[in-house]
């Protein structure tokens, strides 16, 4: 099997040709031979096959002729002055460093580009061009000829609302770093025998400069701490940042008083220490996939801008300017926004995302379309019924959206411990306080104040950070990509999944078939196949793909009649493939339940290929790995494919068919309701209600960059078989966090032990804290990797 | 020995400005990218070399 020299996939059986080179498609040789034309061939050197395939080509003509709009034109470009102009654009297909050089050298491609620049994180591509030489619908068209699809959408602040957050997170540790290794420096005569020979002059100044020095940590690098816990108190609940900031400001309080009464050095340096290691846990918290997008509505998925006709003219506009009534144009491979009436052409529509499925539906005029399709085949005029809010699908996006917002979030396990933590400690602060103040009332302040610094939770503030953060790379790297940490502490609780069907469960793309009927000839085999290669159709492109390899013959007076089938003659014989309707003229004698494809040669019946659902690998140990949960199955589709699903499943699984959207979305919401836990996993944009109102909400991508409607966690297809390992490992995650509390409550035990007998020495209490920091967190990361080997991860 | 106490108001002034240094590296926006950079000084700076030799588009 030869290989694309582009893309790297499998060029098939019939490899296009160019220069000796093999390639999988037309589309990936064209952008090899643009390349070589430019001399840029080094694309290929430095990474082999780094190129991306597309399904369909269809740069030219008019798919971003909306780009010359003026209006949707300014709102894209960053930057507009003087004929020279800045777009940032988000292309989801960057991946390596092949492509940043590419994307880097674009202006050798087309003069008129004078600067790119990539952000490999983001996956963006920043351009500037001027404006005489080349338009920004020619930049967005030259980076379509090379593969290299912009997606675009007016969604941006949210991402530069990121990029501002950890920009200051980063300042925040590298101030507290400063802070830390300075008063580190000064305070290391304390930690050495004899420190206490220091002249009054030095151990003066040393307290005077840490305390300067921190200064900035206790405002700046400590502000989101005590920030949350305010906000958490006036929500009447305790979460970690409260004892944290208690155990921060006494820290505080305390060294400041020792240094301006001359009765010590304090303890800056393990404030500062521990600040620095608390915002490095935070940051490496917050490390997410920057380019994944877990959070997209229908906005980001339709659009911009949509064909108008208008007295017979055609203009561009604004989805959000279209009105009830307007005449809307969608050509080949553009998307409907909007429910909406056919008017005029033969529609053919695939709700791949949507539904899951790739074949298309075929509609006539007069028909009523529901927004989210694509049109395949000649362009289609439709008439507007609903408004883009008010459309269908974009309705229960916008519903559930508000719903999940009011719900009741729930209580994780640090929450629940730091609420315990919190009062114990307090109490035991106080009633030592007490305890002491009826001899010494010096004593009694001295015993609070360390009691309060000693039992400052910083492990235990460390541990989720540390121990979630790792298992979310080591997922990452599995391609189970998570939103956020919380959801893996969520996959720990959940007792129910539901699953979708289509798109799901099965592959979307392939199918299994089979030939009923009366046998065929190796000769008929190659009439059908060189007729199916003609067409575009997906079950077209299966069956030439099943059917043995043979050459291709000449067809004549070829013909594909939209939603009904093909029709050729080769070698003098008609051949026609298609619906039932089609070929034998009716459809009636029985319920078409699977889809199948009927094969006529010389106008004589000879059988029907039968494509049934194929079904994922592992679907089976995925099942199996799940038996202690309550399994449900949701699809759209009709129950033919129920007695093939019950060998998968056992017989108390729940399958429900011929479910709308709607229907899943309360289905999920009544197994909430009976308080259940429930995973949701799904795929296309009926799933999106349900996704969101489950507690996680899983959607399989067959390219995770790609679109997928929002939810919390987006699982590569190819590693479906492996979910059960997942929720697994989350669990054994969970335990690592469990053992991690137990250290950090056994160094607090020892540490109050000698608070509460006014014992502590500043040295011993300043080489505990920081130690059982660094334990607990060397001890989460090892545990995790460790995990992650013996789950072979 | 209390020339220590000048040396460390030397040292701290010096370290702050590394700390300024790294603030305004932060702020430029040079932390918002770790990959690119690393990969992009591996590329050799000779784009200017095809423009010139582009004579015969055909031949790779």
């Amino acid at each position: 099997m030869a290989e694309c020299i582009h893309c790297g996939q499998d060029c098939g059986k019939n490899p296009v040709i160019w220069d000796d080179k093999t390639f999988c498609c037309n589309g990936c040789s064209m952008v090899f031979q643009i390349l070589s034309e430019k001399k840029l061939d080094r694309y290929y050197d430095m990474m082999p096959t780094p190129g991306i395939r597309l399904d369909q080509e269809n740069t030219s003509g008019t798919r971003y002729a909306y780009l010359d709009n003026d209006e949707i034109r300014l709102k894209l470009l960053d930057f507009s002055d003087g004929g020279i102009s800045r777009v940032n654009l988000f292309i989801p297909a960057i991946h390596c460093s092949s492509c940043i050089w590419l994307l880097e050298n674009l202006n050798t491609i087309h003069k008129g580009i004078m600067h790119s620049h990539v952000n490999f994180v983001r996956k963006e591509v920043s351009i500037t061009f001027r404006e005489s030489d080349i338009s920004l619908r020619q930049v967005i068209e030259l980076l379509h000829t090379i593969h290299y699809i912009p997606d675009i959408s007016y969604n941006k602040e949210k991402k530069d609302d990121h990029q501002k957050a950890n920009r200051r997170m980063i300042m925040k540790i590298g101030v507290a770093g400063f802070a830390f290794g300075n008063i580190m420096l000064l305070s290391f005569p304390d930690y050495l025998p004899g420190g206490e020979a220091i002249d009054e002059l030095m151990a003066g100044t040393f307290g005077i400069v840490s305390f300067v020095l921190a200064l900035p940590v206790i405002t700046f690098c400590s502000s989101d701490f005590f920030l949350s816990a305010f906000k958490s108190l006036r929500k009447k609940i305790i979460n970690i940042d409260l004892p944290l900031s208690i155990g921060i400001i006494s820290l505080f309080l305390e060294s400041t008083y020792e240094i301006f009464s001359g009765a010590g050095t304090g303890y800056m340096d393990s404030l500062a220490g521990l600040l620095f290691f608390m915002l490095i846990g935070r940051w490496y918290q917050s490390r997410t996939y920057q380019s994944l997008s877990f959070d997209r509505d229908y906005r980001s998925y339709f659009p911009i801008a949509v064909t108008r006709l208008l007295d017979g003219k055609e203009d561009f506009v604004q989805l959000k300017d279209l009105k009830t009534g307007d005449i809307i144009l969608v050509r080949n491979g553009e998307l409907i926004p909007v429910d909406s009436i056919l008017t005029d052409g033969e529609g053919n529509i695939d709700y791949s995302f949507v539904t899951g499925e790739s074949i298309p539906v075929s509609k006539k005029a007069g028909d009523f379309v529901f927004a989210g399709g694509k049109q395949s085949g000649a362009a289609i005029r439709l008439r507007v019924e609903k408004e883009v809010a008010q459309s269908y699908l974009t309705q229960l996006w916008n519903e559930d959206k508000l719903g999940e917002e009011a719900g009741i979030q729930m209580q994780s396990v640090i929450t629940r411990v730091s609420h315990y933590f919190t009062l114990v400690i307090l109490a035991i602060a106080f009633s030592a306080g007490v305890f002491w103040s009826f001899s010494d009332f010096g004593k009694a302040v001295y015993v609070f104040a360390s009691i309060l610094i000693v039992a400052c939770p910083c492990a235990l503030s460390l541990t989720i950070p540390f121990t979630f953060g790792n298992v979310m790379r080591v997922f990452g790297r599995n391609g189970f990509y998570i939103k956020n940490t919380e959801v893996i502490e969520k996959l720990t609780h959940a007792d129910t999944v539901v699953f979708d069907k289509t798109g799901t469960l099965t592959h979307s793309r392939t199918m299994n078939i089979g030939w009923e009927g009366i046998a065929l000839s190796a000769g008929e085999e190659q009439f059908i196949r060189s007729v199916a290669r003609n067409s575009t159709h997906p079950l077209s492109i299966m069956v030439s793909e099943w059917l043995p390899v043979s050459a291709l013959l000449a067809v004549d007076n070829y013909k594909e009649i939209s939603g009904l089938g093909i029709n050729g003659f080769v070698d003098g014989h008609r051949v026609m493939l298609g619906s039932r309707r089609f070929i034998a003229g009716n459809d009636v004698s029985e319920e078409n339940k699977i889809s199948s494809v009927y094969v006529s040669i010389d106008n004589k019946l000879r059988g029907f290929f039968k494509m049934e659902n194929h079904y994922r690998e592992g679907l089976p140990e995925v099942i199996a790995g799940m038996k202690h949960m309550q399994l449900h199955l949701l699809t759209g589709d009709n129950d033919s494919e129920e007695a093939n699903l019950r060998t998968y499943f056992s017989p108390d699984t729940q399958l429900h068919f011929n479910q709308t959207p709607v229907d899943k979305l309360e289905y999920i919401t009544e197994l909430k309701a009976n308080g259940r836990n429930v995973i949701m996993i799904g795929d296309g944009l009926n799933d999106a209600g349900a996704l969101l109102k489950a507690d996680i909400g899983i959607t399989i991508a067959d390219d995770i960059y790609h679109f997928s409607p929002a939810c919390d966690a987006i699982l590569s297809s190819s590693k479906f078989g492996r979910l059960q390992d997942y929720l697994r490992f989350s669990k054994s995650a969970m335990n690592i966090v469990y053992a991690s509390y137990l250290i950090s409550f056994l160094y607090n035990i020892v540490g109050l032990t000698f608070a509460i007998q006014g014992l502590l020495s500043p040295v011993f209490a300043a080489i505990l804290m920081p130690l059982s920091s660094i334990s607990v967190v060397t001890f989460a990361s090892l545990s995790v990797s460790a995990l992650s080997k013996s789950r072979k991860f | 020995m209390s020339v220590i106490v000048v040396l460390i108001g030397f040292s701290i002034v010096v370290a702050a400005g590394f700390l300024v240094a790294f603030l305004w590296a932060v702020k430029s926006g040079q932390y918002d990218d770790d990959i690119s950079p690393s990969v992009r000084i591996l590329f050799d700076n000779d784009d200017e070399k095809p423009k010139q030799t582009n004579t015969n588009p055909n031949k790779v």
